[in-house]
């Protein structure tokens, strides 16, 4: 719901915000610039100072106003001829013309009209109001979005488009909804539609009816210091009956030009006052700070503008359409569906395909929907929900748990969970445990156990299909195809062969980096933005099913490297094993963000095994900030696969890797790397007291040796690896 | 100079209890190119003793600027009700407003004078810009103004 209500003004009003967020920022300069130019008053000098001065210069002035700025303007009349001019009020001369500049002009006008008189003051204020809504229902997604309210500025993961959006919105937001208020209020005060009129002195009964009483001996005007004023008035020359009108910050009022007497005062009421700090506050004058920041801040529309349709475009494309679905009231099997970038509706589809195909009648329909009453056929409901951000539910699940809850009674047809998910991340399907437990706790009967599928494993899809057979009495075979990112053909262009000699065959894969087009960098696909921990798919021929291999490089590095060792009888690693420079291989980029080194200065730890060390070596060459880096790396022996031999001695030369310690596991000591951690547990109990983040790479044994040897170092510190594994400071990427 | 013209006809309250003869004024009022944004002009006649008499026109339709013109305002006490039924847009600079006005035959050479306010934003004030003695001798002969009004004439 709230998505709807940013999406709508924001893809209607884009180019009118764009306008009025362009001409703002232009407008935002000038009270800066007017402070700058300004002569200012000496805080001392009173009015009576200032206007005798320009009496002086000016026998026939009429009127002295002095801008927010602190600039002092001077109208008079002089042998029937008007004059104006900024004056210094130091000297009460004329420094500059006093007519407003053509550009600021032309911008105000297309700013507040669009030059369409009242009609453009209407559509700009519609845009205001379209961008107050867009301010609130953005912040409040954006909350969402990070997993609450605290983590506002938390880092953020996906595509560039979404990044810079939400990156740009919460830095401009609270810039966004003082401009946008603030312009509402002023066309509020334009249309008369407030009562914030200026209040006027009664006019005197009587006046003295003398004329020339100088100003320097005026009390009130002695008493007003120049940074009070803001007009003072004369009266006509030879009308006896006329008066000064002084207006300040405090008030109005009128003095009978025979005595220097106020004749009468009258004080702006609070609407008044609320109408000229909203107007400062909007345009800067005489706050051109504050300006320059608002003005700052509203060049992020353009931002929002071009990124906001991108990635609405990018979520529309992910959900696919649903054939042959039942009507609700019909359907003996429910399927609700929790999805937040699309891929469970595929998980979704596949299931009601193969239950379809096995004879049954099926509704598919996302859980913001659910309502048991419109189900009466339902023998059974089969809930897919993925997880958004920290255990949030994803957009197409949202209110599903307060439905649940305010439900007399739950259904009494069972209920099968599956949550969607990935297990680097440490709220791994938190929100599909967390409507499991809810349904459970309600009472609702259970159909099968709740399960898990880690990264749209379609092994792990396949085997929940088994258990839901069986319970349903029927054979199913969930054949899942996860819908494929669009593969590239990656041509290789260099290799490096190693471990021959040790029976483990092993090559370092360097590939051409393939274009990336502007769309993809927006949208972060295809190879856009990828770093070293992220994962290569690589489609073998002849095979549906991608296998992943962690990358050694980032698009920095301009090229695409992988590390990999021949499986016997590995279809994949047997066809990348055999592939000679020149030739291609189809592929494509998943995130992994979970094991990336991340930009903070705390050192490394790293620690791998075998083909385990390209990444970690790409986190070195990556490595320009010279962040400290210890590597311990078990290979099988060194004159055979010591991957990335030379390359570690220059990157220790270049200061880019502290210490490289190497286990060998062939000879005649075996040596793991456990062991080396071992060996050097008081250097690496030292870096992880100082916050050291330790990441592994490698097969599963190894790392289950690694965490035992470090359970055991940092037994004394009184601290555990699943310590360290809480706060995201012990990573692993196994295989 | 391209110039738009407004043609309006109207009665106003200068149409005094035993005058019963009135004739159709055209008033043409061009304003100078002085750089700024559209004008407010208050049209408005005074009798022989300088009191105020009645409204003509006020081009400009928000009332919260009709402060200033500010000899109009004086006059009036800023009091919408004077120009009710006899407002207009406000007039860019380097146009012209033309419009036509039912003023009773008494008014023409007993004293009385019609003047101009005129106001810009951010720009100076310009009460009585034009100050014109009604007279039927001074009809066709163009008058200008201090600062906005570059020509002022009113035809019969």
């Amino acid at each position: 719901m709230i998505r709807v209500v940013h999406r709508w003004p924001g893809l209607l009003a884009m180019v009118l915000l764009v306008l009025l967020a362009l001409s703002g920022a232009a407008l935002s300069v000038f009270p800066a610039l007017e402070r700058l130019a300004a002569p200012q008053a000496a805080t001392s000098q009173s009015v009576a100072d200032l206007a005798t001065l320009i009496a002086a210069q000016y026998p026939g002035v009429e009127q002295i106003r002095r801008a927010p700025s602190g600039r002092i303007t001077a109208y008079w009349f002089d042998a029937g001829t008007p004059g104006a001019a900024v004056i210094a009020p130091a000297t009460g001369e004329a420094v500059a013309s006093a007519d407003p500049g053509r550009v600021e002009r032309w911008l105000t006008t297309l700013h507040r009209s669009l030059f369409l008189d009242d009609t453009g003051r209407m559509v700009a204020a519609a845009g205001a109001a379209a961008m107050l809504v867009l301010a609130l229902s953005g912040m409040a997604l954006v909350a969402r979005r990070m997993g609450g309210w605290r983590r506002w500025f938390a880092p953020l993961r996906g595509p560039l488009a979404g990044r810079w959006h939400v990156t740009v919105a919460r830095l401009a937001v609270a810039g966004l909804i003082l401009s946008s208020m603030t312009a509402l209020w002023m066309t509020a005060s334009t249309f008369d539609l407030l009562p914030d009129g200026a209040t006027r002195p009664d006019q005197p009964a009587a006046v003295s009816g003398r004329t020339g009483f100088a100003l320097a001996g005026m009390d009130i005007l002695r008493a007003t210091p120049v940074s009070d004023l803001r007009v003072l008035s004369f009266p006509y020359a030879g009308d006896a009956t006329d008066v000064f009108t002084l207006a300040t910050t405090g008030g109005t009022g009128l003095i009978d030009q025979g005595n220097g007497q106020v004749l009468s005062w009258a004080s702006p009421t609070v609407w008044q006052r609320l109408s000229e700090t909203i107007y400062m506050l909007h345009t800067g004058q005489g706050a051109s700070v504050l300006g320059l920041v608002l003005g700052l801040m509203a060049l992020g529309v353009p931002v929002l503008a071009l990124t906001g349709p991108v990635m609405w475009a990018a979520a529309r494309r992910g959900r696919p359409g649903l054939r042959g679905n039942a009507p609700a009231g019909r359907a003996a099997t429910v399927i609700l569906v929790g999805s937040e970038g699309g891929s469970t509706w595929g998980f979704a589809r596949t299931l009601a395909l193969a239950l379809r195909a096995a004879g049954q009648s099926v509704h598919v329909a996302p859980m913001t929907g659910f309502d048991p009453r419109r189900y009466g056929a339902a023998d059974r409901f089969i809930l897919l929900a993925a997880t958004y951000g920290d255990g949030d539910a994803p957009a197409s699940a949202k209110g599903f748990l307060d439905r649940l809850a305010s439900l007399a009674q739950a259904p009494a047809a069972p209920l099968a969970v599956l949550g969607f998910g990935d297990r680097s991340f440490p709220a791994f399907c938190a929100y599909a445990e967390a409507v499991a437990a809810a349904a459970a706790a309600r009472g609702w009967p259970s159909l099968i156990g709740y399960d898990t599928v880690d990264r749209q494993s379609p092994q792990d899809f396949a085997r929940w299909g088994r258990a839901l057979g069986e319970a349903m009495g029927l054979t199913l075979e969930l054949a899942h195809q996860p819908a494929l990112p669009a593969t590239e053909t990656l041509t290789l262009s260099s290799r490096r062969d190693h471990g021959a000699e040790v029976q483990a065959p092993t090559a370092i894969l360097r590939f051409a980096l393939p274009q990336v087009s502007l769309w993809q960098r927006l949208t972060g696909r295809g190879f856009a933005r990828f770093q070293a921990g992220d994962l290569l798919g690589i489609l073998p021929e002849g095979a549906s099913l991608p296998r992943f291999y962690s990358l050694a490089s980032g698009e920095k590095d301009g090229f695409v490297e992988v590390v990999v060792r021949k499986h016997p009888g590995g279809l994949c690693s047997g066809q990348l094993m055999a592939l000679e420079p020149g030739q291609g291989v189809r592929a494509f980029i998943r995130r992994n963000p979970g094991f990336h080194a991340g930009r903070d200065p705390a050192p490394l730890i790293l620690i791998g095994a075998g083909t385990g060390v390209g990444p970690l070596a790409g986190f070195v060459r990556a490595n320009s900030r010279r962040r400290p880096v210890q590597l311990y790396f078990g290979m099988r022996h060194p004159d055979s696969d010591f991957l990335y031999r030379d390359e570690f001695s220059q990157w220790q030369a270049a200061g880019q890797l502290d210490r490289l310690v190497t286990a060998v596991s062939r000879g005649a000591r075996p040596h793991y790397v456990q062991d080396a951690l071992r060996a050097e547990a008081a250097q690496v109990a030292e870096a992880i007291a100082r916050g050291a983040r330790v990441m592994v790479c490698g097969g599963r044994d190894m790392a289950r040796g690694v965490s035992e040897a470090l359970a055991e170092i940092l037994a004394p510190r009184g601290l555990t690896p699943a310590m360290l594994k809480a706060e995201g400071r012990y990573v692993e990427d196994v295989y | 100079m391209k110039s738009i013209l407004a043609a309006l006809a109207l009665t106003t309250a200068l149409t005094m209890p035993g005058l019963a003869m009135a004739r159709q004024v055209t008033l043409t009022t061009e304003l100078n190119r002085y750089g700024g944004d559209g004008a407010y002009l208050a049209f408005y006649v005074t009798n022989a003793s300088g009191a105020y008499v009645g409204s003509l026109w006020m081009a400009g339709s928000k009332s919260k600027y009709y402060e200033h013109m500010s000899d109009w305002y004086r006059a009036t006490g800023g009091s919408r009700s004077e120009v009710s039924g006899v407002t207009g847009a406000s007039v860019g600079a380097g146009r012209t407003l033309e419009i036509t006005v039912d003023l009773a035959d008494a008014i023409f050479d007993a004293g009385y004078a019609l003047h101009i306010d005129a106001a810009v934003e951010d720009m100076r004030e310009s009460p009585s810009e034009i100050v014109v003695p009604l007279t039927t001798s001074g009809a066709g002969a163009a008058v200008a103004g201090r600062r906005y009004i570059a020509r002022f004439s009113y035809s019969m």
